[in-house]
């Protein structure tokens, strides 16, 4: 593991590797080819059920999750998609009196089994958040922060941390003040640092909650084609309210809704249909995704 | 008559005389009394310390703080074994008090399972044992005392454990303040780096939380060295002629001195008296000047 | 090995796909130390209420096998402690009409109207006021508002020592825990209420009594309770101005001693361990734990109460 292999495509980037980025943003990747199952599934969900106490809050999820694709979990506010995605890394045994049913696999493994510890698998599945969430460190401690916490073998932490913010497109911005705070940093560039601070711990599956939601479209952009630049070494799902940027970035796209409780009112959130995005866009079989798509409604 | 149709009506009288409603008569009133409600305090506590200050002038020298206390010779008497004795409180209240209350409230706001019966109790519990008036607790550390053997409790270790007890809760309640003020998209972006709870609290959390904690700790070292009530009730000397030597010894403190002068009628001794509660504030001013620097100084704002 | 080094050209896992990733649990046996040393700190301050109450009992009893229940709990006697409450009554709401508007009135003002960095240089003037001991207004109370204030100034007939003198400088002393609580309470309303209310074009009078006073009542609430415990239990103010006289009455400007003013006074005697008034000393102590335990407990339903309002 001497050079990274994002090095190579984030040094052009200015010239033509960006061009190419942006068209492929723009055309929604029309020249990749998407088979029509997930590829060599890294994660999967059985009959995922979540509460939250009483509250029912997602009902019967079945996913599964391509090596080195990118899923989309898209639909409208309280759908339960941000809910599916903590599960995928356990996040969600953070709060008070949520419960999980079904499986999650990871590698074949039920993340939920008694035996794993969920550490392991935070370890594994990293997690970059809706708002920007540096540590009130310096750049170089946020990004040797999880290297350090768990115990990773690491022979040259300056390499390691170079190499991460290679991979997050943020090195040429950030390498003459790695020793300053990360707060000094601009929203756009906070978020590329909690990237790089989760690529630093080498994950396999990397989850985004609606990471771009808090930043301008020019960030926005930069976070999309760095989403596409990791696509080849990493397995990436991602939970957006921005259809384009699901079209654009996704190869895959899940498309939940919630439906309301009869007696309580309350929204429990549902898978409706997972497809390769250009057929969940272009020709969608289920009406609700239609009627989402097409924005008449949600 | 509704909040919603009185806005309303504010709404159209300020359209229609185009004044901003901030400068109205009641508006004004209302302001003046807040102005009146916040300088009040002030004004009593500079009244009281110049009051002081006046009474106690004769007795700014240096015998004050270098002598020993005297009934025979009160133009000379002085405070230096209370002065002492108060240091010495503070130190092992400190190291009583102070890992004890951060290590219960770590717990309770990282590790606690807020919907188990027992932690719910000690949450309760605490909120009741902030209100318990601090001379129970010199109840409390005399039988405490009692339990481990001592027949005397008027020695710096009674001392100590009756001012930490009062001031754990203090201390484990701004300690959870300080540590809940930490957002919880740190400690989420901790652990989602495959971090383990302690290494996030040990990490994240109390280092950012540190000014918090150290502001209150303060605080409560700087109610302890004032107070007096639990150790009259745990036997402590109105004076003593020796400094302190160990935690089995025998001391005063700074506000027992003055609680024991206060009585006296002699003249003398109430101005020795005032004067020591010039030297008693000086001490308090400086702990507070102190935490307040530190929570000015590093404070995070979020 | 790392899962980052698969490059675009090679295969990514390869045919060599590396074992699932090893997910068992681990032992992290310094996590499990620290958690049961912290919990044991946590459970400790349960302790110290049982052995409070421990402390307590047994003179108690002690206490009440030789003075009838009737004895304690009566008007006059040797032993009568309802005149003690009396006192304590008496300085404690003498001391919240003090403390509650004014304390209330400077959190108004430090969360609504104060500017960042007034602020800063206001909030821990007030706070100064708790941090006086409560043994130097018990002198300020004999030397200045007694003789100063309430003789010379205001002209009443007031003694030596007397409830009123007490009860004010107490109020004093307890403005800065009602200020304090109550603006951490304020200031934690969510600024988009106060947006919201200005929006609506209601002032800063409104915005403050209507919008944020409201959602912080529980927090208030919290504050005044509090407040009145600490003038219930406070010691030194009370024993020194208050009196040493066992008196109930409803006129201020006489003598009255308070539960706490008792204890310290009898503590500070010569009392034998185990003689009755050393046991009586345990018997008002216990009296005034369960006074204050209650109050507490009223608080924290009415605080339950207003959460579940808003």
């Amino acid at each position: 593991m001497s050079t990274h292999p994002a090095t190579a495509s984030t040094r052009p980037a200015n010239s033509e590797g960006r061009e190419i980025s942006m068209m492929t943003g723009l055309h929604g990747d029309a020249e990749r080819e998407v088979p029509d199952v997930p590829p060599d599934p890294v994660m999967e969900a059985l009959k995922l059920n979540v509460f939250y106490g009483d509250f029912h809050a997602v009902h019967d999820v079945n996913l599964s999750f391509g090596k080195h694709e990118i899923t989309a979990l898209i639909g409208p506010s309280g759908c339960g998609k941000s809910t599916v995605l903590r599960c995928l890394n356990r996040m969600n045994d953070l709060v008070a009196g949520a419960r999980v049913d079904g499986e999650v696999t990871y590698h074949g493994q039920n993340i939920y089994a008694r035996k794993v510890d969920p550490i392991a698998v935070r370890t594994q599945i990293g997690m970059v958040f809706q708002k920007p969430n540096p540590f009130p460190k310096s750049i170089y401690d946020n990004i040797a922060y999880g290297p350090r916490v768990t115990g990773m073998k690491v022979d040259n932490m300056d390499d390691l941390v170079e190499e991460a913010l290679q991979g997050a497109a943020l090195w040429d911005e950030v390498k003459d003040k790695l020793k300053q705070s990360a707060y000094g940093l601009s929203g756009g560039q906070q978020q590329r640092l909690c990237i790089a601070r989760t690529i630093a711990t080498k994950p396999d599956v990397i989850l985004m909650d609606e990471p771009c939601s808090a930043l301008d479209p020019i960030a926005t952009s930069r976070i999309e084609d760095l989403m596409l630049q990791m696509r080849d070494d990493y397995t990436i799902i991602i939970v957006t309210h921005n259809m384009q940027q699901a079209a654009r970035v996704s190869d895959r796209t899940a498309f939940f809704t919630a439906r309301p409780d009869e007696t309580t009112g309350n929204r429990t959130g549902l898978l409706v249909e997972f497809d390769r995005t250009s057929n969940i866009f272009a020709n969608p079989a289920d009406k609700r995704t239609e009627d989402y798509i097409s924005g008449r409604f949600g | 008559m509704s909040v919603a149709t009185s806005t309303a009506r504010e709404v159209t009288r300020t359209v229609s005389t185009g004044r901003s409603k901030d400068k109205s008569l009641g508006s004004l009133v209302f302001l003046g009394a807040l102005w009146f409600s916040l300088f009040f305090g002030v004004m009593v506590l500079l009244v009281l310390i110049v009051d002081t200050a006046i009474e106690g002038s004769p007795r700014f020298d240096s015998a004050l703080i270098t002598e020993y206390g005297s009934r025979v010779r009160p133009e000379s008497t002085g405070f230096r074994a209370g002065i002492l004795g108060s240091l010495w409180l503070m130190v092992f209240t400190a190291l009583f008090a102070v890992p004890l209350g951060i290590a219960a409230a770590l717990y309770l706001e990282e590790f606690a399972d807020g919907d188990r019966w027992w932690n719910r109790l000690i949450e309760l519990n605490l909120q009741n044992l902030a209100a318990v008036p601090a001379i129970v607790y010199g109840l409390l550390a005399v039988a405490v005392m009692a339990l481990m053997g001592f027949g005397r409790s008027g020695i710096v270790l009674g001392g100590a454990i009756a001012l930490a007890l009062l001031i754990l809760p203090v201390i484990i309640i701004t300690t959870r303040e300080a540590v809940r003020s930490v957002p919880q998209e740190i400690r989420q972006g901790s652990l989602a780096l495959g971090a383990t709870v302690w290494q996030t609290t040990w990490r994240q959390t109390l280092p950012s939380a540190v000014p918090g904690i150290a502001t209150g700790t303060i605080l409560g070292l700087s109610r302890a060295i004032g107070e007096a009530a639990p150790l009259i009730v745990v036997g402590l000397a109105g004076s003593v002629r020796f400094d302190p030597t160990g935690v089995m010894s025998e001391i005063t403190a700074l506000p027992m001195m003055i609680y024991s002068l206060t009585s006296n009628s002699q003249e003398e001794f109430r101005t020795a008296a005032s004067a020591a509660i010039i030297v008693l504030l000086i001490m308090i001013l400086g702990l507070n000047a102190l935490a307040i620097y530190i929570r000015n100084k590093f404070q995070k704002t979020w | 090995m790392s899962t980052i080094s698969s490059t675009g050209a090679g295969p990514p896992f390869g045919a060599g796909l590396p074992a699932a990733p090893d997910l068992r649990k681990k032992a992290r046996p310094l996590e499990t130390v620290i958690r049961t040393i912290l919990m044991v700190s946590a459970f400790l301050s349960v302790a110290i209420t049982v052995g409070i109450i421990f402390a307590l009992i047994r003179p108690v009893i002690d206490f009440f096998a030789e003075v009838p229940f009737g004895d304690f709990f009566a008007t006059e006697g040797t032993h009568a402690v309802l005149p003690l409450v009396g006192g304590t009554l008496m300085t404690t709401v003498i001391a919240l009409l003090v403390a509650v508007p004014l304390g209330l009135g400077a959190a108004m003002y430090l969360s609504e109207y104060a500017s960042r960095r007034a602020r800063r240089v206001l909030k821990p003037t007030v706070e100064l006021l708790a941090g006086v001991p409560s043994v130097v207004y018990g002198f300020f109370a004999l030397s200045f508002v007694t003789p100063t204030l309430l003789q010379d100034i205001l002209s009443l007939e007031v003694g030596f020592t007397n409830a009123l003198s007490a009860g004010l400088v107490l109020g004093v002393m307890v403005i800065p825990t009602v200020a304090s609580l109550s603006e951490d309470a304020l200031t934690a309303v969510p600024q988009s209420m106060r947006q919201g209310s200005m929006a609506m074009g209601a002032n800063r009078m409104q915005t403050t009594l209507r919008v944020v006073l409201p959602a912080a009542l529980s927090g208030v609430a919290a504050a005044v309770v509090l407040g009145m415990s600490r003038a219930v239990g406070e010691t030194m103010i009370v024993t020194l101005a208050s009196g040493n006289l066992k008196n109930l009455s409803a006129d201020p400007r006489e003598d009255m001693q308070t539960m706490t003013g008792f204890i310290a006074t009898t503590a500070g005697g010569e009392n034998a361990v185990g003689s009755t008034s050393y046991n009586e000393l345990f018997a008002v102590g216990m009296l005034l734990f369960l006074l204050t335990l209650v109050i507490n407990v009223i608080s924290i339903a009415l605080v339950r109460r207003f959460r579940q309002v808003y």
